[in-house]
């Protein structure tokens, strides 16, 4: 197995006490899929998608990133990225215990602090993280392996090529052995110098890569040993929340008892900050009932007017016409509507922040701490060496971790009051000012001629989706070299990267327009993708009726990529495509290739009124999925068992936006507070048959994993659906038309905790 | 300030503060006890679920004021000692089935599972479908199939 471009690596020993290699954190070069012939041509994603324009984006600046092995035997490495669940850590663990020789639980993966000079290599996005480091980190334990060797040939003056590792053990053939802890400081060297790199494993030789493996922290979640942000203990960091606007980024005009909330039980400072009044205090229960006494008059932020209605209506308004159809072409069209989502995870909000003069430290879970870190010190009037970011673990993310937002609130707070604070947002605050995926609407027409597909058009409106979080400024690096003509705004290039038909429906357009509304938006796991791509599934249904053919073997005969009629093929087959249901249970099927992966979702969704009617206490309960599948190949899978993982987690959420989660906005506020409220998808929903299978290996290289599974999942949930009842559903989720909850009041912005908890004990 | 005494995790524990003052925050904010999550203090999400004399519930709706001297407070830390071991038999079956993502919930998804098992034996039954489908612990990540089969094989654990 040649690994192309090993040669174009230089290592480094790093002066150290014990061993230490480095590796320039470099690109690896996009291997572009042979696009295939006409009739329709690639579109830009194919040629290069998001991940590789990252992989570009961090070329010319990359820093080192550093493997050390330790007297212990055991080897660290500080992972530029952020572990939110995607089990991003343990993937790069085994990476090091296969070129490192060492057992995996030997190998130590900690987040690094923000290091301005990776520049963009330090963004946890866009499904990249594997992608960006599967040579970089193997070639630097590779070059450990080989100096350890070297160590113990030297010392024992025999040639290296005689010796053997084993398990964190370098044999010689007489028998003698030394542990790499045993040579790890004669190993180190005491001036950085480049070194010859040691030669990366080929993948037929591979113990720990491609091997499903548990997750190197699950001992620490399970026993509650693992340090979340809000876990963290700062010294001085006391809890810290924040009374907040009954409009979206609202600001405040006066606060009228700010000293009597002050001298309430605990509470030892009240701010003004920009969008609310801060509390700190001994705990955040008492900071939730002062931030309640609070008696605060609110100016109204720059969406206090919009509501679910007056956001469709810009969106209609501003929906492009499909423009015109081929002549004697028949034509299937649909347009879709799509609520807007939350990306918020079970983690409410949380950053630390010790700001003194002159200097500040920062924990937070930030996928783009550079860029927290640079607008953090500007806002503190710090120079940006002065403010030192650390990574926490992160209880979920799914794209909220792209904004720093907290962290900055953190700051501002600790700066204002002069003490160092853990900093807090409540349930409701993450629903109500957190980041919330565009609601959009996508128009769609196919149109056939005889038997063939001749055009496939799709105009996707959508509220702007905020990305300042610094993709547009890796974009903007690279903009001359995106095949993405004219003046396409980055949400448009996001766009083209990420969306690309898997048909071939010959003459095919899918563009993207956004409206200026200013809501706090942000991208959602898959982005664009989970709605784009229900809205071509479900048109695809439509499309394969009206010319009278089966959905599978439809989407069979115009797919363009193998790999994907391979997983569709592998779905129908152990998804018993085609079997007899009852009346009202249907089965559908979706797919979708991004990130240099492809990923099939077969499910059956049962709409037979006893299931949908089913009661749950306090829960939408509707139409349930009863079997699920996802058959993904991403190219070489790391870790089956993670990439599994996330399959799961993709269906889960898919079924959340196709049938239950969304949020319902109403003059300039999500009506949607807690859990009770936004259905993101429970065990009442879950599937009780699911199944993930992982395709053989078809490349050399990972694709990206952690989005992958959301878009065909959620359009096969619709597709299902759709059959199930007779009915093509227009709207998304299906039961946003339907308020099904008492929404909590919009102030105070925090609800009071109930005192019942001993009434409700099982 | 009232001192509150109970015995947590097998230790007897005194706190100051006030009477309202969720049990949560004490155990979180005051004693450093951090296995039980703070997910929304409303009762709903359960990521704090621990076990009061052995029963589940969500500390996160109960002022400290409630708890009696001789209430036995237990938090996943100390789950295994329940059972004089290093781990619980369902936190070995989370980790055979590798259930953890972001794992932010997934100490009182253990608590909560062990409390279900419990209450059905009680009733002189195993676990059932209907009963994984009443969990109401929420997993952002979606890892809720894993979890079923981790009760599951949890239960014949125990």
């Amino acid at each position: 197995m040649t690994e192309p471009g090993r040669r174009r690596f230089l290592a480094y020993l790093v002066a150290a006490p014990t061993l230490a290699v480095a590796v320039p954190y470099a690109w690896d070069l996009a291997d572009p899929q042979a696009a295939e012939a006409a009739p329709t041509p690639p579109q830009p994603e194919e040629i290069l998608d998001l991940g590789d324009v990252q992989n570009l984006a961090a070329a010319p600046t990359s820093g080192l990133i550093t493997v050390r092995v330790h007297t212990d035997g055991t080897a660290s490495f500080a992972v530029p990225r952020a572990e939110v669940g995607q089990g991003m850590t343990t993937a790069v663990a085994m990476m090091i215990a296969e070129e490192l020789d060492l057992p995996l639980d030997r190998v130590r993966v900690t987040l690094a602090d923000a290091r301005p000079e990776l520049l963009m290599n330090q963004l946890t996005g866009g499904s990249n993280s594997m992608r960006s480091m599967y040579r970089p980190v193997r070639l630097a334990a590779a070059t450990a392996r080989r100096r350890l060797v070297e160590t113990a040939a030297r010392r024992w003056g025999t040639a290296a090529d005689r010796l053997t590792t084993d398990a964190g053990v370098v044999r010689a053939p007489d028998g003698r052995t030394a542990t790499y802890g045993a040579l790890a400081t004669a190993a180190a060297t005491a001036t950085t110098a480049p070194a010859a790199t040691g030669d990366l494993t080929p993948r037929d030789d591979f113990t720990v890569l491609g091997t499903p493996r548990d997750r190197i922290d699950a001992r620490d979640i399970v026993t509650g040993r693992k340090v979340y942000g809000a876990d963290l203990r700062v010294p001085g960091a006391l809890p810290t929340m924040v009374r907040r606007p009954p409009t979206i980024n609202g600001t405040v005009a006066a606060v009228h008892n700010a000293a009597a909330v002050q001298a309430m039980p605990g509470i030892t400072d009240v701010a003004v900050i920009t969008h609310g009044v801060a509390v700190r205090g001994a705990t955040f229960g008492q900071c939730i009932d002062a931030l309640r006494a609070l008696d605060v008059d609110w100016k109204p932020g720059p969406v206090a007017g919009q509501s679910d209605d007056t956001v469709a209506a810009a969106l209609a308004k501003a929906l492009p016409s499909l423009g015109p159809a081929p002549l004697l072409a028949k034509t299937v069209e649909a347009e879709f509507t799509f609520a807007f989502a939350s990306n918020s995870p079970l983690e409410p909000e949380v950053a630390v922040a010790d700001v003194r003069p002159g200097a500040a430290e920062i924990w937070a879970s930030l996928k783009v701490p550079i860029v927290a870190q640079e607008d953090i010190a500007k806002s503190l009037g710090l120079p940006q060496s002065a403010v030192t970011v650390h990574v926490t673990e992160g209880g979920g993310s799914f794209g909220r971790h792209l904004f720093h937002d907290v962290a900055a609130e953190a700051a501002e707070i600790s700066q204002k009051i002069g003490k160092p604070v853990k900093l807090s947002w409540s349930r409701t605050d993450n629903f109500r000012q957190g980041r919330a995926h565009p609601m959009c609407v996508s128009r769609v027409r196919a149109a056939y001629r005889g038997g063939d597909v001749v055009q496939y058009r799709q105009q996707h409106a959508s509220t702007k989706t905020d990305f300042s979080h610094g993709l547009g400024e890796m974009i903007t690096a690279n903009l001359a070299r995106l095949p993405v003509a004219g003046n396409a705004t980055f949400a448009e290039i996001i766009f083209q990267l990420t969306q690309s038909s898997p048909y071939s429906f010959g003459d095919t357009r899918q563009v993207l327009t956004e409206i200026p509304l200013e809501f706090h938006t942000g991208s959602m796991r898959n982005i664009y993708s989970p709605n784009v791509v229900c809205a071509e599934e479900l048109l695809v249904d439509r499309l394969a009726a009206a010319m009278g053919k089966d959905p599978v073997a439809f989407r069979r005969a115009y797919l363009r990529d193998d790999r994907l009629r391979a997983a569709l093929d592998k779905a129908a087959d152990a998804g018993d495509w085609g079997r007899p249901l009852p009346d009202g249970v249907a089965q559908g099927v979706g797919l979708h290739a991004e990130y240099r992966g492809a990923a099939v979702a077969l499910v059956e969704v049962d709409c037979r009124p006893e299931t949908v009617n089913r009661p749950i206490e306090h829960g939408v309960t509707g139409p349930r999925v009863t079997r699920a599948l996802v058959v993904v190949d991403v190219g070489f899978a790391i870790n089956p068992r993670g990439l599994e993982a996330q399959m799961i987690g993709g269906m889960a959420d898919g079924i959340a936006l196709a049938l239950t989660s969304s949020l319902h906005i109403k003059d300039g506020l999500p009506l949607e507070g807690s859990w009770d409220d936004y259905f993101y998808t429970r065990q009442w929903n879950t599937p009780p048959d699911m199944k993930v299978i992982v395709m053989p290996n078809t490349r050399d290289t990972p694709g990206g994993a952690g989005e992958l599974g959301v878009a065909p999942a959620m359009a096969a949930v619709a597709c299902a659906y759709a059959r199930a009842t007779g009915t093509m559903p227009t709207r998304f989720p299906i039961n946003h038309g339907t308020l099904s909850f008492e929404p909590l009041p919009a102030e105070p912005s925090t609800p009071q905790s109930p005192t019942d908890g001993l009434d409700r004990t099982f | 300030m009232p001192t509150h005494t109970f015995t947590l995790n097998g230790k007897r524990v005194s706190v100051e503060t006030e009477d309202d003052v969720r049990l949560l925050w004490v155990l979180r904010d005051l004693l450093g006890v951090t296995g039980p999550k703070y997910g929304c203090a409303l009762g709903v999400c359960q990521a704090c679920t621990s076990h009061i004399n052995g029963k589940a519930f969500n500390p996160c709706c109960v002022p400290v004021g409630q708890i009696k001297a001789t209430d036995e407070i237990t938090t996943i830390e100390g789950l295994p000692a329940t059972v004089d071991r290093d781990l619980h038999p369902m936190q070995e079956a989370w980790l055979d089935h590798d259930v953890a993502q972001c794992g932010y919930c997934q100490p009182g998804q253990i608590m909560a599972a062990v409390a279900l098992v419990r209450r059905a034996r009680a009733a002189g039954r195993e676990i059932t479908d209907a009963d994984l489908d009443g969990l109401r612990n929420v997993c952002r990540c979606g890892t809720y199939s894993r979890i079923r089969a981790a009760i599951k094989d949890g239960a014949t654990r125990m």
